[in-house]
């Protein structure tokens, strides 16, 4: 990580999510073959904190512009780092397409529920009868459509390798998705395919709610949803 | 070696693209410009020099992997036809504000919308007065004929290099279509490596030495002073390329009394007009402006101090004609002749035009 104070609201968990990013990097000693990509959203400056190569793609291009990196530069390591809205909404085609393509790269995706950068809208992942400035009344299915497993879906994909998703709420937690994000370092890197880890993070500032209350509802509300675990491993759906 | 082929204006591209030392080309089916990605991946260049072709699944992607692509100073290019290129324009903006070497090839057709897929350049507002968001130029050059659609792609790499600017090949539906002898330049070896390293480390994002800061490629300045500083950067860098690098050709204008301005296919039709012109006597020269960002600005307002009279002709309703009444600025009478939606215009309408505003 850079000396850079991090922007984000106390208790959210992206700052976390970078910090174990950093630390597989370094301890894998990849810093110079490292090559990241930034989302729009909360992370558009995802940059500034970490001390690598770092480009700021377009809302929901990561993936495009990470394919482009992976095969001009086969020897390196490239992730992506994208929220909800940038991955699931807007970036849909680029995700899907990158991960169809079994593009030998990392996709971190940073699921919480909402659009926290441009103030609390309804994301693809918003939960049904979740309020959001968008949905005050909360996430009408019938009229909305209804939270995207986007995870899941990139899964069936026979070009990814290794699907998880994770949370870093608590130490524990945190322990297990850098352990995940090493082996997606680890096994895209071996040209087996992409892999993808999902944090499931709370946004404590959009859903507004104290950080601990935050954390206790994403527990309550989205894990039942988005149910932590490995998805995908070595090329197979878990049963 | 040099040789010489009979091609398509768009494999000549495709071809020159691979002679020139590209090292990627990202790109999307579109008529007329199809054959550019048909061509590579039949000529299979990544066996031939290491250069990776993909076919995206957009164009949208097409653009954003070739800002991902510039962004490691490799050199990449992609191409589409008019639609396709409206959809590029956003990644386009961000290319242009993040100072991004590349090429982008314009086949254009007939439209707007989906229009049809004959030649057209209506597309010539987009490519020259900046196309997507913000203030910014591509530097943009136009060809005539098979030959110079080869020769521009490394002249447009070496000038998108040379300033750290995005290129644009303003192409059209006949030029890409039509065969002709050309003759190919001899292949240049791509750089390593090393070689892109030590020409581009000091920006491009190759990976984080310890004997450099990191290097980050953005279009993003959230603090307006700094983005203005950014803003009078490119402007000083456009001021730049405007001085040095205007390409234009004149025919049988010395002695003209009226001249003719017309670029790629429109300025083919014309050299047969001033050619049956001289045949009736008339004093008609051609000019063709080859780069039309930056536009030969100097030389038509010369024009105004030499001439008598302007017909511009283009296959659109009349945009160029707008730079040029800019720099002739009342001076003499600067007219237009336009077909639109894919129809090309004939030598003999284009004299008729001449003949109704100027004998």
């Amino acid at each position: 990580m850079t000396d850079k104070v991090l922007s984000y609201c106390p208790g959210c968990g992206h700052g976390t999510t970078h910090r174990i990013i950093m630390e597989v990097v370094e301890e894998m000693g990849i810093q110079e073959d490292t090559i990241g990509v930034a989302p729009v959203g909360c992370s558009v400056l995802a940059y500034e904190f970490m001390n690598i190569d770092m480009q700021e793609a377009a809302h929901g291009r990561a993936p495009a512009l990470a394919t482009a990196i992976k095969r001009l530069w086969p020897k390196k390591h490239v992730f992506t780092y994208q929220g909800d809205g940038d991955l699931a909404a807007i970036g849909t085609a680029e995700t899907i397409h990158a991960c169809n393509r079994g593009e030998n790269i990392v996709i971190v995706f940073i699921n919480n529920g909402i659009y926290g950068m441009t103030g609390g809208q309804m994301a693809p992942t918003t939960l049904p009868n979740m309020k959001s400035s968008t949905s005050p009344y909360g996430r009408d299915e019938a009229m909305m459509g209804h939270p995207l497993r986007i995870t899941e879906l990139i899964a069936n994909l026979p070009g990814v390798h290794y699907v998880t998703r994770q949370a870093v709420h608590k130490p524990g937690h945190v322990r297990k998705a850098k352990k995940a994000i090493r082996k997606a370092f680890e096994q895209s890197f071996e040209n087996k395919g992409l892999c993808f880890v999902e944090v499931v993070s709370n946004c404590n500032s959009g859903w507004k709610m104290t950080p601990n209350d935050s954390n206790v509802w994403m527990e309550e509300n989205m894990f039942p949803y988005y149910p932590l675990g490995d998805i995908k491993v070595d090329g197979n759906l878990v049963k | 070696m040099k040789e010489l082929r009979l091609m398509k204006g768009n494999e000549a591209m495709a071809e020159a693209a691979i002679r020139c030392g590209a090292d990627g080309y990202f790109g999307y089916p579109i008529t007329p410009q199809s054959e550019v990605l048909e061509y590579l991946m039949a000529e299979r260049p990544w066996m031939r020099t290491g250069m990776a072709i993909l076919q995206a699944e957009s164009e949208v992607a097409s653009i954003n992997m070739l800002y991902g692509g510039a962004s490691t100073g490799k050199k990449v290019l992609t191409s589409s036809s008019s639609p396709g290129i409206s959809l590029m324009q956003e990644g386009i903006s961000y290319l242009a504000g993040a100072e991004l070497p590349c090429l982008v090839i314009n086949v254009v057709r007939g439209g707007p919308g989906l229009g049809d897929i004959q030649p057209s350049q209506s597309d010539y507002f987009q490519a020259t007065k900046g196309g997507g968001h913000g203030d910014y130029h591509l530097f943009v050059i136009a060809p005539s004929s098979v030959q110079e659609s080869a020769d521009f792609v490394k002249y447009a790499f070496d000038v998108a290099f040379k300033y750290r600017i995005p290129a644009m090949i303003l192409s059209d539906g006949a030029i890409g279509q039509m065969m002709e002898k050309v003759e190919l330049s001899e292949s240049i070896p791509r750089r390593t490596d090393e070689e892109v390293i030590a020409e581009c480390g000091d920006w491009a994002t190759t990976g984080k030495t310890p004997d450099r800061e990191r290097n980050i490629i953005t279009s993003l300045d959230l603090v307006p002073e700094r983005l203005e500083e950014h803003n009078h950067k490119l402007q000083a860098k456009y001021k730049e390329i405007e001085a040095n690098e205007v390409l234009f050709e004149e025919i049988e204008c010395d002695d003209a009394d009226y001249v003719l301005v017309a670029y790629g296919t429109s300025a083919r039709i014309c050299q047969k007009s001033v050619q049956l012109a001289r045949e009736k006597g008339y004093k008609l020269g051609l000019m063709r402006p080859i780069t039309l960002w930056p536009f030969p600005k100097a030389k038509i307002a010369e024009y105004g101090d030499t001439k008598k009279g302007i017909l511009t002709v283009e296959m659109s309703a009349g945009q160029m004609v707008e730079d040029v009444r800019l720099n002739i600025n009342g001076k003499i009478p600067v007219e237009f002749y336009g077909r639109n939606g894919g129809v090309i215009p004939t030598p003999d309408e284009v004299l008729t035009a001449f003949e109704k505003h100027f004998i």
